[in-house]
């Protein structure tokens, strides 16, 4: 019997605490803003972290305070900035689409070994030890720190350099921040010439240590009738905003440096 | 202690200082480290524990007295106090919500932890273990809570003047805050000798 009682005192209390807590719900309801969930629905949903906010839930809240930017969820790309804008009544335009790009082309063969690294699969942990596992100091080390943070399955390791899948990529910007190096930048979609060095080290050493490394020769800058490349501080790079693609400088490059992205 | 013993006052003193929960009985150091960087969130978070520390004292000893003893199910006190605490709980967060808007965004995740602050449960089964009258429990869960209070606000006192002080590298973040904890348990050991 006393199973019995113990049960009914139990299961009383409960009834008396769900009667009174469901009164005060009703008592102290405070309205929800239905935006929350709206733009909840909207945005890519990856929990990538992206926008800076704890997730896309916090995302969505801060947007429908006004503290968020409409166009603060880069990996929705247009479709969530129109959804947002709409569900927010507010104008806005989607930016030029942009895209991860890493800067190397040092797949194992093209850029020299230093050392073989035997030590943990981390770059930023690489990169502290001695200056990594290649001779060129600006290159990927291809340890797969941005794979990691890749919420997207954009990125995969081949031959120890991350290459990024340009249909996945949806530009949130997690691995250019993963990247101890800096060698992966976040670049205009339709700037399909690139740069794919970023080494800053001298002609010779360059040339010694990766077979694709930019040499600083300024045969590219020559050669664009637009002014939309410059060397500066030992390799080149393109001004998206001035070039026009006609890859002038792809055909003087004597490293190979310089790629198309088949668009 | 009793409090028909030593008097109203060191009652409070006993239950303040010299068995202060978070220094000498360590229960609710999660809500202690964790509210403890600004001193107005954690006057806030404070003062709701010492909400639900006082009512969770009246309840349980109320349901224990009049409901468990009579039906000789003692044995089933730790679920039922869980029980009425998180009903409690849900009660203040409702109502935080909706009046104190400001300082239920400001406890944010600590709020429902509340539910599982072993200070609360703590005091519920003290009160019991102590043969603690009606009275003698309220003031015990609130002077109780007082001193968690106190104990919290000095730590975020300490921990907004870390901000700008010069922590070496290994020591900053949570590693300066448990030291400090401990410093602190040391010198309410001093409070020991106080009520006999």
């Amino acid at each position: 019997m006393p199973i019995v009682y113990a049960i009914l005192a139990l299961g009383a209390l409960g009834v008396v605490f769900g009667v009174v807590l469901s009164f005060a719900d009703k008592m102290f309801a405070v309205p929800v803003d239905e935006k929350v969930a709206l733009i909840r629905e909207a945005v890519a949903g990856a929990n990538c972290g992206a926008c800076g906010f704890p997730g896309c839930d916090g995302f969505a809240e801060a947007v429908a305070r006004g503290d968020a930017p409409v166009d603060g969820c880069t990996p929705g790309g247009a479709k969530t900035l129109t959804a947002l804008a709409e569900i927010m009544g507010v104008e806005a335009e989607a930016g030029d689409p942009k895209v991860a790009r890493v800067l190397c082309q040092g797949a194992t063969g093209i850029a020299k070994e230093r050392v073989t690294y035997d030590g943990f699969e981390s770059c930023a942990l690489a990169n502290q030890l001695a200056g990594g596992p290649k001779m060129c100091q600006y290159a990927c080390m291809g340890l797969g720190d941005c794979f990691d943070v890749c919420k997207f399955d954009a990125i995969r390791m081949v031959d120890t350099l991350a290459v990024i899948d340009e249909e996945k990529c949806t530009a949130c910007g997690m691995c250019v921040k993963a990247c101890p190096r800096g060698i992966i930048e976040m670049l205009p979609r339709k700037a399909t010439v690139t740069v794919r060095c970023q080494n800053q080290a001298s002609a010779k050493e360059a040339r010694e240590s990766c077979s694709k490394g930019c040499i600083a020769c300024k045969r590219c800058e020559k050669a664009c009738e637009f002014d939309a490349i410059h060397v500066n501080n030992g390799f080149a790079k393109i001004d998206p905003e001035k070039c026009t693609l006609c890859e002038a400088c792809v055909a003087v490059c004597p490293c190979d440096c310089i790629t198309v992205v088949a668009s | 202690m009793r409090l028909s013993e030593v008097g109203f006052f060191l009652f409070m003193i006993d239950c303040i200082l010299t068995n202060n929960y978070i220094f000498s009985r360590f229960l609710g150091c999660c809500p202690f480290l964790g509210v403890s960087s600004k001193v107005e969130t954690s006057i806030g978070m404070g003062l709701a524990v010492t909400f639900v520390m006082g009512l969770a004292s009246l309840f349980t000893w109320t349901v224990y007295e009049f409901l468990l003893i009579p039906l000789k199910l003692e044995y089933l006190s730790t679920i039922a106090f869980i029980f009425i605490i998180a009903a409690l709980v849900q009660f203040v967060e409702m109502f935080m919500k909706k009046s104190l808007p400001a300082l239920y965004s400001a406890l944010g995740i600590y709020l429902p932890l509340i539910t599982t602050n072993c200070a609360v449960l703590g005091v519920a089964l003290l009160n019991i273990n102590s043969n603690y009258g009606l009275l003698e429990s309220v003031l015990n869960g609130v002077f109780g809570a007082l001193g968690f209070l106190l104990a919290i606000v000095m730590m975020a006192g300490v921990r907004e003047r870390l901000e700008t002080s010069d922590i070496p590298k290994p020591f900053r973040g949570f590693s300066i805050s448990l030291v400090i904890a401990g410093m602190m348990a040391v010198a309410f050991l001093g409070f020991k000798g106080l009520v006999k």
